[in-house]
């Protein structure tokens, strides 16, 4: 098993909280893991990436090589976009489809959603809309999370576990919740790949 | 004990912790800070009283934490590699003086300069003082030779550098960790005065002892378990791998290395083991995290050995961090991408947060500022770095920790008016304050803009050290108190702090004008951590 993948996102987005619930239930099973962030306040509000690197043998680089990445996860589409030099042939794009535009020279929305189409493997969903219908629109990275489970090579349940041991100190209220919230990024990940 | 998932900033805090370290002393900066935040959190430090408080700057840390040593007990020193350069003085002599306990000082380069304004090498420094240098390849080398390291800088009788860069210092990994170690006891040297003293007759001596400890600190090298040589078949080319470098080069050989490879993780350099590698390859690549140092004492200035690749001959690019990447095509192997970067995706710069104080400072400041054609706004290293991009475009130079102010004093006597300084709190007692008092010395034309968010928030909100005190700080430097003006930065506050930034530029003498308003992020984690 080797699954490498790049989150990308926006500074303050929290694409590190999506990296946690992941790098809880890959230690729960034993495999090996490598993620280098990004840090510091400096970041706030520009472009950010996290690699992660999960296998069930040692793992030498901390950097994922070019062509290479199974997975990239991003909350936000132009973001998305990005990284695509380290997306291997038949890698999976899984992206929030609404834009976050803090920049003048945001390209046309609409431009954005032709480049992801154009890629054969993608899974594109409103992670806000889905979270607020679910309950809080604070559980969006965990709807993320849910689209990506597929294709992360730890299974489902494994990844609700970790879900349960992270937020269990917030409440039960809290965690099933995000639960829920996994489910139904699940859910429209299924859609795309069926 | 037991298996941690730890950054490499988080290994080395808790391998000190369980050697048995008396006291971290640092001054915050990326990507060192969460060494010393780890520490501070520790219950186990909290329970053994280490001290973990943050330092004005790097050399009062390490000046700290060589009398910590003095006192027999392990101490730790973190900072940026720029800190160094302010640590410097300190560091060329406790080279000279050597230590008592334990001691390391860990300098967090940042190559590729991801949030910093150079990317020097520091294992380029400790060859200037002499010392050791360990450079980690992976986070558990960092926890081990941490927890080995200050056993080997008491056996040696000097202080060690450990050297780590950004993805070893933010990179997470499963660690194992080993049993804790008591504290040494305080125990002042028996005959500290003949190498504590460095007085020129004393000193001769000491920089001989230094001299000939450098035969101890290669037996070091040439016997370290870090330092490893690793045989191949393939002898038209040796690899020699410093640091991470080594992880780079693995990624490209799944099943195993082709030619031979020396892995150097501690310096001064094994000579043995160069020797070795060189005398059965027929040319060698030095795959190096940072400056060419290595490569370039292979080649020497006559380059007339045996070839030797990297940075120096186009390799590898000269500047900036290595990927596995760049190590692949510099072996000649193939890399296939398939998806390019679409045209449409634009640069997304990091900006001051939506409410930030810098932000209504730089507004009201811009517009004044605006009205003298010859003013000149003297920047330094903060979040309000950032007022340097769109929309404010705000200041002129940023150069280092406290060139606001002097900067803005020499360009005042060479006749620029108005000399704005524009700088944070944090960094105003980190090295404003020196600058001010010659200002106040000569009555320089200057206005001094200590925009006071009451952290050192660019890092994630550590403390800072003057906080409450900027006011006092500044009138008891001799700023004239009429002209040591507060004011709070917001938006129905412009008119008002428009009117005193005016008048302080037309006051011909030192002014210091402090707009004060909480960092927006720490104030936001205050409120959250109040509601639980």
């Amino acid at each position: 098993m080797k699954t490498d993948i790049i989150l990308s996102g926006v500074g303050g987005q929290g694409i590190l909280s999506i990296a946690a619930v992941i790098g809880d239930a890959a230690l729960n099973e034993g495999l090996y893991m490598k993620q280098a962030e990004v840090h510091g306040m400096s970041q706030r509000g520009g472009d950010v990436q996290s690699n992660l690197r999960l296998s069930d043998q040692p793992i030498s680089s901390d950097l994922i090589p070019l062509g290479q990445a199974d997975l990239i996860i991003s909350l936000e589409p132009m973001e998305s976009l990005r990284y695509l030099p380290y997306l291997k042939r038949d890698g999976w794009l899984v992206t929030n489809s609404q834009p976050f535009i803090n920049i003048p020279n945001y390209p046309d929305v609409e431009t954005v959603r032709k480049e992801i189409d154009k890629l054969p493997h993608k899974v594109v969903l409103d992670v806000e809309t889905i979270a607020k219908n679910v309950g809080s629109v604070r559980a969006a990275n965990i709807v993320m999370l849910g689209a990506a489970a597929p294709f992360i090579g730890i299974e489902y349940d494994k990844i609700a576990e970790g879900i349960k041991r992270i937020f269990t100190r917030k409440g039960e209220e809290i965690v099933e919740m995000n639960l829920k919230a996994l489910k139904a990024g699940f859910d429209v990940a299924q859609s795309f790949a069926g | 004990m037991g298996k941690h998932l730890f950054l490499g900033d988080e290994a080395i805090a808790q391998a000190a912790i369980d050697a048995g370290l008396s006291g971290v002393y640092s001054y915050p900066g990326t990507p060192s800070t969460e060494i010393t935040e780890y520490i501070q959190m520790s219950p186990v430090a909290k329970e053994r009283g280490i001290h973990s408080r943050w330092c004005a700057n790097e050399k009062t840390a390490m000046e700290a934490a060589l009398g910590m040593s003095f006192a027999g007990k392990r101490s730790l020193c973190c900072m940026k590699h720029v800190g160094l350069n302010v640590a410097a003085d300190c560091f060329m002599n406790a080279a000279m003086s050597g230590i008592n306990g334990g001691m390391i000082i860990v300098s967090a380069d940042d190559p590729s300069m991801h949030s910093s304004q150079n990317e020097q090498d520091n294992r380029l420094f400790a060859d200037f003082a002499m010392l050791p240098v360990l450079e980690p390849s992976n986070q558990q080398e960092a926890y081990d030779m941490v927890y080995e390291g200050f056993e080997l800088s008491e056996k040696l009788g000097y202080p060690i550098l450990l050297r780590i860069t950004t993805r070893m210092a933010h990179s997470r990994a499963g660690v194992v960790s080993r049993a804790q170690k008591p504290e040494r006891e305080m125990e002042c040297p028996a005959n500290g005065r003949s190498r504590y003293i460095l007085l020129p007759a004393l000193a001769r001596k000491r920089f001989k002892s230094l001299l000939s400890a450098q035969r101890l600190f290669e037996e070091a090298s040439e016997k370290s378990v870090y330092n490893c040589y690793y045989d191949a078949p393939d002898k038209s080319l040796g690899v020699i791998t410093t640091g991470i470098a080594f992880n780079y080069l693995s990624e490209n050989y799944p099943g195993g290395f082709v030619h031979p490879v020396l892995k150097i993780t501690q310096y001064p350099l094994p000579v043995k083991l160069i020797e070795k590698i060189a005398s059965e390859c027929d040319e060698l690549l030095v795959l190096e995290e940072g400056y060419p140092m290595v490569e370039g004492k292979l080649r020497g200035i006559l380059n007339n050995g045996k070839p030797v690749h990297g940075r120096m001959d186009g390799t590898l690019q000269r500047d900036g961090e290595l990927s596995p990447d760049a190590v692949g095509k510099a072996l000649g192997l193939s890399i296939e991408t398939f998806y390019a970067v679409p045209e449409i995706v634009e640069q997304r710069p990091p900006a001051l947060c939506q409410g930030c104080g810098h932000r209504d400072m730089y507004a009201a400041l811009n517009e004044v500022i605006a009205e003298y054609p010859g003013a000149k706004v003297f920047g330094d290293i903060g979040c309000y770095t950032l007022g340097a991009l769109p929309p404010f475009r705000a200041i002129d130079t940023c150069i280092d920790m406290g060139a606001s102010i002097t900067m803005a004093k020499g360009a005042s006597d060479a006749g620029v008016f108005p000399a704005v300084s524009v700088i944070g709190d944090s960094t105003f007692t980190h090295s404003g304050m020196t600058g001010l008092l010659d200002c106040v010395n000569e009555n320089t034309n200057i206005t001094i803009v200590i925009s006071d968010n009451e952290t050192t928030a660019m890092t994630g909100g550590q403390d800072s050290a003057g906080t409450g005190r900027l006011e006092s700080i500044c009138t008891g430097i001799g700023v004239n108190p009429e002209h040591v003006r507060v004011m709070v930065p917001l938006k129905k506050n412009y008119e008002e702090m428009k009117r005193i930034i005016r008048e302080e530029i037309e006051y011909n003498g030192v002014s210091v004008l402090i707009p004060r308003r909480e960092c927006i992020q720490t104030l936001t984690r205050k409120n959250k951590a109040k509601k639980k």
